[in-house]
């Protein structure tokens, strides 16, 4: 069996460009992961369908408009009444400090700020996924 | 879940399921004879469609709008689309998706992504199993978008009921099929954005490459062709017309004359009794790729570590051809001898 990391980069909301969510879909194409870009103005309920449909190991979801507190709750109750409860789900953009503590409690792994480096993201999804010895 | 509780959930319906024994087929899964084996019944009644054609000439445009008409006529479909992983880090960039955004939110549609994984041909080495599994779990169409690097495409001719190749106008003044030999596959010719300067004499250069390649063409498939019937009164008849059209898939235009001719090939297939034997090619190739890959296997696992050892070295301190170590294991000549 080759296992290969497969992660969904998604842009929900109404916000027009996609570049951060281009760069670090990129990064991790070149770091070995199948990265399945969706594209903009997705909704909770297409990013849980096609996360499904691709059997990815992360979900990405670089938001910059703010609706992080109603988004990414409703993107996580999908993907467990999915049956996906143990994928990955990391957030970017812009998230106030105040609202990260929340969002982890609510399952979020990571969240990464617009300064983040490609290679934090990297990281952080090969040390999470990383098979125990 | 184990994997026979998968085969039993995904042939009921079951989408998590589904998703995850194509996963297990990509991952090249120690279960996927067994899992075949229980697949393979239920395959068959499932049209299998291919869209091949260079980069940018609008596969997985075309893709969406044909689904939404066979939406329409409620047939449900799943899509396979397929493209390239990067040789040197061996990740992908599936970005078919983008252009599906309308079909989201329709359970009668399952759209999976899929990197070739080092496999050439425009195709991934899981897409057979793939195809055959969305079968058997009760999809009508299966569309499968490949690759569309321009030349080597033809393997999807022997996956797929009907093949469907895409052109666009301004490409260069030569028809990329013609180029990449994939011309003969073709049993649909579509040139799409039909609404871009170019598209007629698109269509004029295709049209006379069509014409004079047309006893290429009748030869290639005779020879592929076992079950075309021997009756000569009826030989004209048995013979497909290769379609040419014309499609303008950002707005969906001309696309219910490209459904009218998938259904008229279907049913031509159907009448001259090809409608297996289309696809039955695939499995001399299956089993050839299957077995060869598991000898291969076998014979390594037979080797002792200093054997194994032996011989790669002698392959990459460039002691002996690699044309002439394995003719030396096939007469059965350890390696491990050192003459
Ligand atoms: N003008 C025009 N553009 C189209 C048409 N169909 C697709 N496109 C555009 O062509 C580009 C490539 O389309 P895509 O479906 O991704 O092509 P693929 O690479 O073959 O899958 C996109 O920007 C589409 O919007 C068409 O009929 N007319
Ligand atoms: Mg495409």
């Amino acid at each position: 069996m080759e296992k290969k990391i497969r992660v969904l980069i998604a842009k929900p909301g109404l916000d027009g460009h996609d570049r951060g969510a281009k760069v670090i879909a990129r990064a991790l194409r070149d770091a070995g992961m199948e990265v399945i870009y969706t594209g903009l103005r997705q909704t909770a309920e297409m990013i849980a369908e096609a996360a499904l449909q691709e059997d990815v190991d992360v979900v990405g979801l670089s938001i910059l408009s703010g609706a992080h507190m109603t988004l990414v709750p409703k993107v996580l109750d999908l993907l467990n009444a999915n049956g996906q409860d143990n994928v990955l789900v990391l957030v970017g953009g812009i998230i106030p400090e105040a609202d990260i503590p929340l969002l982890k409690e609510k399952g979020v792994f990571e969240v990464f700020g617009p300064g983040a480096f490609t290679t934090e993201v990297v990281n952080t999804i090969q040390q999470a996924l990383a098979q125990p010895a | 879940m184990q994997p026979q509780e998968l085969i039993y959930k995904a042939l009921a319906g079951d989408r998590l399921a589904l998703t995850r024994l194509l996963s297990l087929f990509e991952n090249q899964t120690d279960d996927l004879a067994e899992i075949m084996e229980q697949i393979h019944p239920h395959t068959g009644k499932a049209h299998r469609i291919g869209i091949t054609g260079a980069p940018g000439t609008g596969k997985s445009t075309l893709t969406t709008c044909l689904t939404s008409a066979f939406r329409k006529q409620d047939k449900t479909v799943a899509i396979l689309a397929i493209d390239p992983s990067s040789p040197f880090s061996g990740g992908a960039l599936l970005g078919d998706r983008i252009r599906m955004r309308e079909l989201a939110g329709d359970s009668g549609v399952f759209i999976r992504s899929m990197a070739t994984r080092g496999h050439t041909g425009g195709i991934a080495s899981a897409a057979y199993q793939a195809i055959a599994l969305f079968d058997a779990v009760g999809f009508d169409i299966v569309l499968i978008e490949t690759v569309g690097a321009g030349q080597g495409e033809v393997e999807i001719a022997s996956m797929a009921h009907t093949t469907i190749v895409v052109e666009a106008p301004g490409l260069g003044d030569e028809i990329q099929a013609n180029k990449a030999g994939i011309l003969e596959i073709a049993d649909i010719f579509v040139i799409n954005k039909a609404d871009l300067p170019g598209a007629i004499q698109t269509e004029n250069a295709l049209r006379s490459v069509f014409d004079v390649n047309h006893n290429t063409v009748h030869k290639h498939l005779r020879d592929i062709d076992i079950s075309e019937p021997k009756d000569e009164s009826s030989s004209h008849e048995v013979q497909w017309h290769c379609q040419i059209l014309k499609t303008v898939a950002r707005t969906c235009e001309g696309i219910d004359n490209l459904v009218t001719a998938i259904h008229e090939h279907a049913s031509h297939l159907i009448k001259t009794d090809r409608w297996y034997a289309k696809v039955a090619l695939q499995y001399d190739r299956q089993f050839e790729s299957h077995l060869s890959k598991a000898l291969f296997a076998s014979w390594k696992a037979s080797l002792t570590p200093e054997d194994l050892d032996n011989l790669n070295k002698q392959l990459n301190c460039r002691i002996h051809a690699p044309e002439f170590l394995a003719e030396k294991v096939l007469n059965g000549v350890s390696i491990s001898q050192k003459k």
